[in-house]
């Protein structure tokens, strides 16, 4: 396809492209303008380099310090990408269960909601006892618990945001439940579920590190963070939360990424 | 085509809301023939849209019977034989115009390459011949429930039923809508069974208008309309199309002021 002709319904990539860079301009100015006053800051003030490093020197100490982080941040990586994949799915499968029982609903809804309501953060030392602090699994476990409720509320609003028209339609074509379930209740509930994918990845990099803060393996990225801020190292503790964070904006880019491939249909992929 | 044969035998449907507190519908006896355009005509709450979605085995009749091509309702569903067009498009975002038309067909089981040759007939039948690959959102109202119509008559259904399917354009595409559906009902020979509440609608369409009076719904009377088809636009123009006009006017008239108090107080009660 040429990038350079616009049709209707076709919209043109290269001037999308454009149009999505220039979106772009105003965070990257605050960004660059955030860390320059942060370095500008730390010289002026003379501000101790354990008290707060400059910026440059974090990320040079991501360079040096690669062989021990980059395999520490992939390690928890690993372990959120698992309770994402465990907790999404399983929050799926019980708005699936209340979406077609919906006699459940009333039975399960205010329990889930009150469950919600537990910090289950808290949770983290009591996770690690049940299923070996060492191991992933337990880190996993709390990923995929912080990740279940926002999936399932947001899947299940998303399958029953159906208009009883469509039902209506599909009914006076004789389609089954199977059949409009297919074909009109998970189209409809994808631009929710996309949603709540979003936040649950970002949720389970948190609970994965947050885990490891009570215990872990020593080649998990919580555990090194906590014990470099214990000797005062905070220059690597620094660099450990950039590698977290890079690694959970990753995620979070290959939700919006697969996001667009899935439902290019969507309201927010409309060329407006 | 046989005047004579009955598509639709409606014999005395009755059909009670609310714990039968508000009657929809009251021993309704109707029969439409084979290429008839049927009308039905009344203000709000006299059943009208009830009565449509009995005749389409949407809505189950609380008593009485429907006879659909000389079986029950529910069997021509499941058979396919209605094609249903709401007030609204109802179309699919996710899927683009031609695999909106094409949905039925899928059902239906037809294979791609029938299935593209069809879709591709209806779409030049509603004159959207180069908007196929175009998205729902992308096309104006009227555009949009021309796609429905298109739908709803790729499978050559015995009887198309609709529901003031042009209730929510504007009056100038509402009049060259009306054309529209009068030139493809004449070039496919279907039945259609037409809910409206624009008395000029009903008679510039169809070759009968049923009026019906609320509360409960019950037929008032039925008004053959004889101007000659096919129609034109100078036809609302004719003194005969306003004879026809007040006729079907004073029928509804004359039916609305019958009212009882009781009736009235068991709606606003069923309301609550």
């Amino acid at each position: 396809m040429s990038t350079a002709v616009v049709t209707p319904g076709a919209p043109g990539f290269g001037r999308k492209a454009a149009r999505q860079a220039g979106e772009w301009v105003p965070a990257v100015v605050v960004f660059v303008a955030g860390i320059a006053l942060w370095e500008g800051t730390i010289s002026a003030f003379h501000i101790q380099q354990f008290l707060l490093p400059r910026p440059s020197d974090i990320a040079k100490t991501c360079w040096t310090e690669r062989g021990t982080l980059w395999p520490a941040g992939w390690y928890t990586f690993k372990e959120a990408l698992g309770g994402f994949v465990i907790g999404s799915l399983a929050g799926m499968a019980a708005a699936t269960l209340v979406g077609r029982f919906q006699r459940l609903g009333p039975a399960l809804m205010p329990i889930a909601i009150a469950a919600n309501a537990v910090p289950i953060i808290a949770f983290a030392p009591i996770f690690n006892a049940w299923f070996d602090p060492l191991s992933p699994n337990s880190k996993m476990a709390i990923a995929a618990v912080l990740c279940f409720f926002p999936v399932m509320v947001n899947t299940l609003r998303g399958l029953t945001s159906v208009s009883p028209r469509q039902i209506e339609l599909m009914r006076s074509y004789a389609a089954s439940e199977l059949t409009i379930w297919r074909r009109v209740r998970v189209p409809t509930a994808l631009p929710y579920i996309f949603t709540s994918l979003k936040i649950a990845s970002v949720l389970s990099m948190i609970g994965a590190v947050v885990g490891e803060y009570f215990g872990g393996s020593t080649n998990a990225i919580g555990v090194l963070i906590r014990s470099k801020a214990q000797i005062l190292d905070f220059q690597v503790a620094w660099a450990g939360i950039l590698v977290v964070s890079l690694l959970g904006i990753a995620l979070y880019l290959a939700v919006v990424g697969s996001e667009r491939v899935v439902i290019r249909w969507a309201p927010e992929q409309r060329d407006s | 085509m046989n005047e004579a044969q009955p598509v639709v035998e409606i014999s005395s449907v009755t059909k009670t809301f609310a714990h039968g507190n508000v009657t929809a519908l009251q021993d309704i006896d109707l029969t439409f023939r084979t290429g008839e355009f049927v009308s039905l005509i009344g203000p709000s709450g006299c059943g009208k849209s009830t009565l449509l979605r009995v005749v389409g085995d949407l809505i189950e009749p609380t008593s009485g019977t429907v006879t659909v091509n000389g079986k029950p309702a529910r069997q021509a569903r499941a058979d396919r034989d209605y094609g249903i067009v709401f007030q609204d498009s109802v179309l699919f975002d996710w899927r683009t115009v031609a695999k909106n038309i094409g949905l039925p067909l899928e059902l239906l089981g037809w294979d791609r390459a029938k299935r593209k040759q069809r879709i591709d007939e209806m779409l030049d039948l509603v004159e959207l011949g180069s908007f196929g690959d175009h998205h729902p959102w992308q096309l104006s109202g009227g555009m949009q429930q021309r796609v429905s119509i298109a739908r709803a008559l790729a499978f050559e259904p015995a009887l198309l039923l609709m529901d003031e399917p042009f209730g929510a354009l504007d009056e100038m595409t509402r009049e060259r809508m009306n054309l529209e559906l009068l030139s493809i009902w004449q070039q496919l020979g279907s039945t259609v069974v037409f809910v409206t509440h624009s008395i000029s609608e009903a008679v510039f369409l169809s070759s009968r208008v049923v009026v019906m009076s609320p509360r409960p719904g019950r037929v008032a009377g039925t008004i053959d309309i004889d101007l000659p088809y096919p129609r034109a636009a100078e036809t609302r123009d004719e003194p005969h199309f306003f004879e026809l006009v007040t006729q079907v006017r004073d029928l509804l008239r004359k039916r609305g002021e019958h009212l009882l108090p009781e009736e009235e107080q068991a709606l606003a009660e069923a309301a609550e």
